[in-house]
């Protein structure tokens, strides 16, 4: 193929720039709600994102990039103009990009999925023609925008009531919050273990039968539950009979245990997000690598290094400042509530990791705020915010297509 | 780069504290009346006048902290709470402190003295008073654990044990005020029939002070049913 080295590298550096802008900024909210109930210091929210965004990226984020890199696509009709897929993986790479830089840069609430999803449809409608989207796939994307924010969100107001009921509604929440607390974590452990051994693993070329899969599952989460309760029994707690003091020790608990909760929300993100910059690489990648459309070939592990490396990069260079900002302005959010919702969040967004859906993160985090604060458990939420989410759906899809639509063309004309 | 994040923004300023807050000031204002009678049963008008600028300075101050509260809260908050029992109870203890003004500012004004006799049950009545203030203070301040439950269970039955108690001491406020009552109505013939009419009007507006303290405990047990 011509230029078929200049098209690698140029999505190589596209894609790189991409997974650095969801790095730079997208991380800051899977990691804010620790930060901002004081759970953890910066340094430490960091440091977590930095492993486990990489971890989850590598581990579990094969199945939503293959849906990124050939689900939404159909390119049976392209036959011997394989070039066209290429530049157009390119263009929704640039489009979306661009769109998250001026989005972020006004603070509007644009997700990196919708964006790219939104880039390489439009491409798709203009370069190949309206038939080669796979429309029942987008359908089904789209669909789970709205269902992750409300799966989340029953999810979330679920833990909560059940936090309630077997914790702070008790007259010995403290002794409760020790016997059950580690139980939470042993589930989230269990779910991201399972998620990730039966569907992420297979990408990197490790298989487990299904039995196997549970086994491995329940040792995962007996040892994050035990680490949970190595963690607790080093706390110490002030010991009085005021029941404030009581909330104050429970509180203390649930932070302890909210560093577990940012691993898993990292683990999570990286899991789903990394999906949004290299798919469309892996994309390219395969075809300049065999020259053909058929796409067949397993995902190479290096691509998914170059997301987890890009996301990385983009925290250490910008996300500090943008954990910072985003954390010190959550000051509201309880350890209690901020774990409730890190829990079902985390579950949620792996949940669609495994089965190769692309969505957001940020949007399923507000979605399981949202349900602690149906279940009476936020002292004011701002529903505003809810409305900007919406708007942005709308404006971002065709805002992503149209700047793809342009790119691609550009590129057209550089390329012939 | 994100200089404003909506993740962030969805956390909406929490009117708790800020409420607290202003119960905590009109519990001061309304509990110097206390200095105010006692100096004026001594007939030390000085000291009434003085005691009158402090209450007046913390009225003021209840009243910014209510504009401040009124400010923050959106149409748009979605609040355990209902917004309305939250800016009716505001509205409540706002005015407890306003009626501590009314009456400092009436004492003051006419150099108003009960009769010896009387001099006494009221003060009575001014510390029940202020006891019930406490009480509501109290309950105010249980705001934050009723949150932390997510209005369930320990800190609820709390709260009702406090609003029962409550009740009990404005009922006691009502018994003192029947009594100082008749202590006046048995010597009013021999004083000057206006400053009588004032003198029964802070009575009323004494025990006003009782009955909205308990109503905003009612405000609370509005809250806690829904």
């Amino acid at each position: 193929m011509d230029y078929g080295t200049t098209y690698l590298v140029l999505a190589v550096i596209f894609g790189l720039f991409m997974a650095w802008g969801i790095g730079a900024n997208d991380v800051a909210n899977a990691m804010a709600t620790s930060v901002g109930s004081k759970a953890i210091t910066i340094k430490q929210a960091i440091l977590i994102a930095a492993v486990f965004e990489f971890a989850g990226a590598i581990m579990a984020g094969g199945q939503v990039t293959s849906t990124i890199r050939k689900g939404i696509v159909d390119v049976s009709d392209l036959g011997a103009t394989p070039e066209i897929l290429v530049m157009g993986m390119l263009a929704a790479l640039l489009a979306a990009g661009t769109w998250l830089l001026i989005a972020s840069n006004k603070g509007w609430p644009v997700s990196t999925t919708h964006s790219i999803v939104g880039s390489i449809v439009g491409f798709a409608i203009v370069g190949i023609g309206a038939d080669a989207v796979q429309w029942g796939k987008v359908g089904t994307i789209v669909m789970s925008w709205v269902t992750s924010p409300l799966l989340a969100a029953i999810l979330a107001f679920l833990i909560f009531r059940s936090v309630q009921k077997l914790i702070l509604e008790t007259d010995a929440p403290l002794d409760n919050a020790k016997k059950y607390v580690p139980f939470y974590i042993f589930f989230v452990g269990f779910i991201i273990a399972m998620v990730t051994i039966v569907k992420g693993l297979k990408h990197v070329g490790l298989e487990l039968g299904g039995l196997e899969a549970v086994y491995v599952s329940i040792v995962v989460g007996l040892a994050v539950m035990f680490l949970g309760k190595f963690l607790i029994s080093r706390l110490e707690f002030e010991e009085s009979n005021d029941m404030k003091f009581h909330y104050a020790n429970v509180e203390k608990i649930f932070s302890v245990l909210m560093l577990l909760t940012a691993c898993a929300m990292a683990f999570a993100h990286g899991s789903n997000d990394v999906a949004n910059a290299i798919g469309p690489l892996a994309a390219v990648a395969s075809i300049v690598d065999t020259g053909e459309l058929s796409q067949k070939s397993p995902l190479p592990i290096w691509i998914l290094f170059v997301g987890g490396a890009g996301i990385v990069l983009g925290l250490a260079m910008y996300g500090r400042k943008v954990i910072e900002t985003v954390g010190t302005k959550i000051t509201e959010l309880t350890p209690s509530r901020g774990f409730c919702c890190e829990v079902s969040a985390a579950t949620t967004v792996v949940l669609a990791s495994g089965i190769g859906l692309p969505i957001s993160t940020t949007h399923t985090l507000v979605g399981a705020v949202l349900g602690v604060g149906v279940a009476r458990g936020m002292s004011a939420l701002n529903l505003g915010v809810i409305r900007s989410i919406f708007m942005s759906w709308v404006i971002t899809l065709p805002i992503g297509a149209g700047l793809a639509i342009i790119f691609f063309f550009i590129l057209k004309t550089v390329f012939t | 780069m994100a200089s404003k994040n909506y993740l962030s923004g969805i956390f909406g300023p929490s009117p708790v504290a800020p409420l607290q807050s202003h119960m905590s000031v009109v519990d001061q204002c309304v509990s110097k009346l206390v200095d105010l009678f006692e100096n004026m049963a001594k007939g030390d008008h000085a000291a009434v006048e003085k005691v009158y600028h402090e209450i007046a300075a913390l009225e003021q101050k209840a009243d910014d902290q209510k504009h401040l509260l009124r400010e923050h809260l959106p149409s748009g908050l979605f609040m355990p709470i209902d917004r309305q029992d939250l800016l009716d109870s505001l509205r409540v203890q706002d005015l407890l402190a306003n009626r501590a003004r009314d009456i400092a500012g009436i004492v003051v004004g006419r150099k108003l003295q009960f009769p010896k006799n009387a001099s006494i049950r009221a003060i009575e009545l001014v510390k029940a008073t202020v006891a019930t203030c406490h009480q509501a203070l109290k309950v105010v301040n249980e705001l934050d654990e009723l949150i932390e439950t997510g209005f369930r269970g320990h800190a609820v039955r709390v709260v009702e044990a406090m609003l029962i108690e409550l009740d009990d001491l404005e009922s006691e406020t009502d018994r003192i005020q029947v009594e100082l009552r008749n202590a006046l109505f048995e010597v009013e013939k021999d004083l000057y029939p206006v400053d009588v009419m004032f003198l029964y009007r802070i009575i009323e507006s004494i025990a006003s002070i009782a009955d909205d303290a308990e109503r905003v405990g009612r405000r609370f047990q509005i809250m806690l049913s829904k």
